[in-house]
């Protein structure tokens, strides 16, 4: 409890953020959407899964001409293939998910009550593998990525709806993610919430800093920097290299329980995997 | 996977096909430095796009290093109709050489 | 903004191709070999002179350039050149790059003064459109800018 407060002291101090206090997350999430919606008026809630391109005119124009046709359509296609293909032993990922894993991705993050962990879909994907006698796949980019991304198409245009549960440990899973989110790391010392909460829509050298609100949406993200697709943990352990912090590794605990909060956050904004950014 | 793949949408617009296309293609540059090695990536570009409509050529592009990777291009032409088959096709420096067709919608 | 749906089985207006191993193509014209001076050129009138057989354009208000006035990523600009003379050739150099020209467009005689792609710039630079029209040679110019990120880029 003590830890909270300082964190949010040392935070709060930075600039005005909401004061996140121990609530429930029905609260959290009020106050986070409506910090964001304040300092965004003129963006609709939805608009919010386009980060940059929803706040700024001008990328926005590049990126609507990027999107004309965009770069990952290309792993989209990569990944229905693969995703149709059969294992070994003549089972498809089909199997492993709900609906025959079609428009089911929105029932990632999930904290397994069974497991008593939060469960991904990139973990999922490989689950199902080794559950099928495959090799699992490596968690940041290339295949798990292309098929992240053909299971995010198809899910497009959905409602960001992440539960919950009244489970102790989920609670728990949900706090130890937004800790992360609020917690100073790395040699610049700088939190999550800095850049994402109190600095959106402000400049980083020359980089627009992208709004918390709607950002694990548009996963796998096809940026143009690494000139291919990445999943989320990708991207989080790019996020803590840039504050010369050590990452932790794809899909660890920290990443999941830092995704569970983050999706959470976005409740009520579509869908709009994959996406294309700078 | 199989990369090499070209993706043409082609539609008519009053009197005018438009065509866009995307391929999949690394266009390394050969400055590139392979981060474990030091060695650099050796230049690997597509250096040739032939566009045709009905076998005519309504656009052949030379290309250098510059163009992005996975490059997308559009062109508009005249004196098109729906279901006319474009054809696009590349080759690049290595002599290696990709082709697809679709239909103006 | 409104997002096309791709993915169809068979989408009405393109088809995903296939490769073709041995690169077979039958041009009903002789092909120009590839003009690989004007592209290892080291500065624009090198290039211009390398495919154009000129470095003198005169300048034209009939040629648009579309591009970002600040690029978000220099890997990956798009840009659209556009004229409603009627065009031979449309090229593109970048002033700044190592090697300016990045790339040229030859048009058929019923294609419109227009293409559009995407390209890659080292750093803040004009970027050159030439159009032949009519045996002549035209251009427009556009400085782009090119920064480095804070953190994306």
């Amino acid at each position: 409890m003590k830890k909270l407060l300082l964190i949010t002291a040392a935070v709060s101090a930075f600039g005005s953020m909401p004061l996140i206090s121990q609530a429930s997350p029905e609260d959290d999430l009020k106050a986070f959407r409506g910090y964001f919606m304040e300092r965004f008026p003129n963006v609709p809630l939805e608009e919010f899964a386009n980060g940059v391109y929803a706040i700024d005119a001008a990328s926005r124009e590049q990126w609507e001409a990027i999107e004309e046709f965009p770069p990952y359509e290309i792993a989209v296609e990569e990944g229905r293939e693969l995703f149709e293909t059969p294992f070994k032993n003549g089972k498809t990922y089909a199997s492993c998910f709900r609906n025959g894993g079609i428009g089911i991705k929105g029932d990632y993050p999930y904290f397994d009550t069974e497991k008593g962990r939060v469960e991904t879909l990139e973990s999922a994907i490989n689950e199902c593998r080794t559950k099928n006698g495959e090799k699992p796949l490596k968690y940041k980019k290339g295949k798990i990525a292309a098929i992240s991304a053909y299971m995010a198409y198809t899910t497009r245009g959905q409602t960001i709806d992440i539960k919950i549960p009244h489970d102790q440990r989920a609670l728990d899973a949900y706090e130890a993610g937004k800790h992360f989110y609020y917690a100073r790391r790395g040699q610049l010392n700088m939190a999550c919430a800095h850049c994402h909460i109190d600095n959106a829509g402000n400049k980083i050298r020359a980089d627009l800093l992208s709004p918390a609100l709607g950002h694990l949406s548009h996963f796998p993200v096809y940026r143009s920097k690494w000139g291919g697709l990445g999943t989320a943990h990708r991207r989080f352990s790019g996020c803590n290299k840039q504050v010369r912090a050590l990452p932790f590794k794809a899909q660890s605990e920290q990443y999941r329980n830092l995704e569970y909060f983050l999706t959470y956050m976005s409740n009520g904004i579509p869908w709009n995997g994959p996406g294309a950014r700078k | 996977m199989a990369k090499k793949k070209i993706r043409i949408r082609a539609k008519l617009k009053g009197d005018v096909a438009e065509v866009k296309t995307l391929m999949s293609h690394p266009m390394e540059t050969g400055l590139r430095k392979n981060k474990k090695t030091g060695e650099k990536i050796p230049a690997h570009f597509i250096q040739e796009v032939i566009c045709e409509h009905k076998g005519n050529k309504v656009l052949v592009a030379s290309w250098g290093v510059a163009v992005s990777k996975n490059p997308y291009l559009s062109f508009k032409f005249k004196g098109g109709a729906k279901g006319d088959k474009i054809k696009v096709s590349w080759t690049d420096n290595k002599g290696e050489s990709a082709s697809a067709e679709a239909s103006i919608g | 903004m409104k997002r096309r749906t791709f993915l169809k089985g068979t989408v009405a207006g393109g088809m995903i191709g296939v490769a073709a191993s041995a690169g077979l193509l039958t041009p009903r014209m002789v092909l120009a070999a590839w003009p690989k001076s004007a592209f290892d050129a080291k500065s624009v009138d090198d290039a211009m002179d390398a495919l154009l057989g000129s470095t003198s354009a005169a300048n034209s208000s009939d040629i648009k350039i579309k591009a970002p006035d600040i690029a978000e990523n220099g890997a990956v600009v798009p840009i659209t050149v556009s004229t409603s003379m009627p065009a031979e050739s449309i090229s593109v150099l970048i002033e700044k790059n190592p090697s300016p020209l990045a790339c040229s467009f030859a048009l058929g005689d019923h294609t419109i003064g227009f293409v559009s792609t995407r390209v890659k710039m080292g750093k803040t630079s004009d970027l050159i459109a030439v159009v032949k029209s009519g045996g002549k040679l035209f251009s427009a110019k556009k400085t782009v800018k090119v920064t480095i990120g804070g953190c994306g880029g």
